[in-house]
């Protein structure tokens, strides 16, 4: 494996070795099958998207919820609404959802910016529908980052009391 | 070898009835010689999760726009295109594809620009045969490949560029994007990446007509007196006047291209493809809000 995986996280990292091995062709059946695997939302998110975000920067609708779970590494879990008639873009979600959901805070937040690019995927789909899945990851580390935030708020203001 | 236009009341009303079929028009016609099929949809992997049988992909990214230049495919790749789905120059192709057709018309149009004489769209596109139950596939046919000519591209009557655009302020524009980006308010959000414009608005003297207007709830085409209602009834254009349409880059637009020149027969329509992407980033060219 080359340099610039490095500083991905693991099963990211993974993943893109799966993309860069084959061909343009087959990187696209990869993200019809991670389209595939996307889980449905939640029962207490399912018909309440709007506690979701939705990412403008895909003309489908696809929203996308980061949760942190209480325990020490705040395990981010991710929650992805995509329609079945934008495969890409579900595969985008797929692809974030295979790397990410499960992993602690802090290394989602590392995850560099250009990661969406390391998957050979911009000749297989083009560069320009490259910009679902950078608004993707940027807004699932931007809602990391403010529930991280939020913590520190709270813990500042029980100190206070 | 081209195929028997449909015989078809909605469309015998329209100024170029032979730029449509319908869908049992394309049930009952499949596999005939001379027919070829073809889907062309926003999203790149529509195609995969299923498609009508006998039907080939043709990806406006990666088929029919340059990967270098912000410029379409020249002669030589347009033949290997056509080429490689086993396409003859003068084959019947009929194009489908998602949302109302949008990608559909786009592809049509750069089919235009080399000239190709027989391409119609499947009015209703893949949404109407979906929900009509017809069948679909995953199996990807076999083609033979065809010996496609090299054609040059002939972009002047149907193509404008900035320039051209510069040159025609004052005469029929008609911006088809959605009325937020029409007004300029859609710009971008803080730290979110867009790919959008410099600057909001529209091209001075534009009308604001949303493509999806020429559309059906059922995605075809609306009649052709409902047609008229809207673009030279209540916006008050005149098939005699040159038109230019745009959009952000050009898709949407190419929809109302097919509108008003093959279903309302305006005699000049140019499409702007460099459209909002182009026109809200370049310098010093007049915008309005």
């Amino acid at each position: 494996m080359g340099h610039r995986e490095s500083d991905l996280p693991m099963a990211m990292a993974e993943l893109a070795e799966d993309f860069q091995s084959v061909s343009a062709k087959e990187r696209l059946q990869i993200l019809l099958e991670l389209a595939d695997g996307v889980p449905d939302l939640p029962e207490r998110y399912a018909g309440n998207l709007d506690k979701l975000e939705r990412v403008d920067e895909c003309q489908s609708p696809v929203f996308v919820i980061a949760e942190l779970r209480d325990d020490g590494f705040r395990t981010v879990r991710l929650y992805f609404e995509a329609p079945d008639e934008a495969p890409t873009t579900k595969g985008f979600a797929g692809i974030l959802y295979e790397s990410l959901d499960g992993l602690p805070a802090q290394s989602v937040l590392d995850v560099p910016d250009d990661a969406p690019f390391r998957f050979g995927l911009a000749e297989a789909v083009s560069p320009l529908r490259m910009r679902g899945m950078v608004g993707m990851l940027s807004r699932i580390k931007r809602q990391v980052a403010l529930r991280l935030e939020s913590d520190a708020t709270t813990v500042a203001n029980e100190e206070q009391s | 070898m081209s195929v028997p236009v449909e015989n078809n009341e909605k469309f015998a009303a329209y100024a170029h009835p032979e730029r449509l079929v319908s869908t049992q028009w394309l049930a009952d016609n499949a596999g005939t010689p001379g027919l070829v099929v073809l889907e062309s949809d926003e999203d790149v992997l529509l195609y995969e999760t299923g498609h009508i049988p006998g039907s080939l992909k043709l990806d406006w990214h990666l088929d029919l726009n340059d990967q270098f230049s912000r410029d379409y495919v020249d002669g030589d790749q347009f033949a290997a295109v056509m080429s490689e789905r086993g396409i003859s120059r003068d084959d019947t192709v009929v194009i489908y594809g998602d949302k109302n057709n949008w990608w559909a018309a786009y592809a049509l149009w750069v089919m235009t620009l080399f000239g190709h004489e027989d391409v119609r769209l499947l009015d209703g596109g893949r949404a109407k045969w979906i929900a009509e139950e017809r069948e679909m596939t995953r199996d990807v046919p076999a083609v033979e490949t065809s010996e496609y000519p090299v054609v040059e591209r002939v972009d002047a009557p149907i193509r404008a560029f900035k320039e051209d655009v510069l040159e025609h302020l004052g005469k029929a524009l008609v911006d088809v994007r959605s009325p937020g980006e029409f007004k300029g308010e859609l710009l971008h959000m803080p730290d979110y990446p867009q790919e959008g414009a410099m600057r909001g608005g529209h091209i001075p003297g534009a009308k604001s007509v949303p493509w999806a207007r020429a559309a059906d709830e059922d995605g075809t085409f609306l009649s052709r007196s409902a047609l008229e209602a809207i673009y030279q009834e209540e916006q008050g254009l005149s098939p005699q006047e040159d038109v230019v349409a745009y959009c952000r880059i050009g898709e949407r637009s190419s929809h109302t291209w097919f509108v008003l020149t093959h279903l309302l027969g305006f005699d000049a329509v140019r499409n702007y493809d460099g459209s909002w992407t182009e026109w809200g980033n370049a310098v010093r060219v007049p915008v309005e809000r």
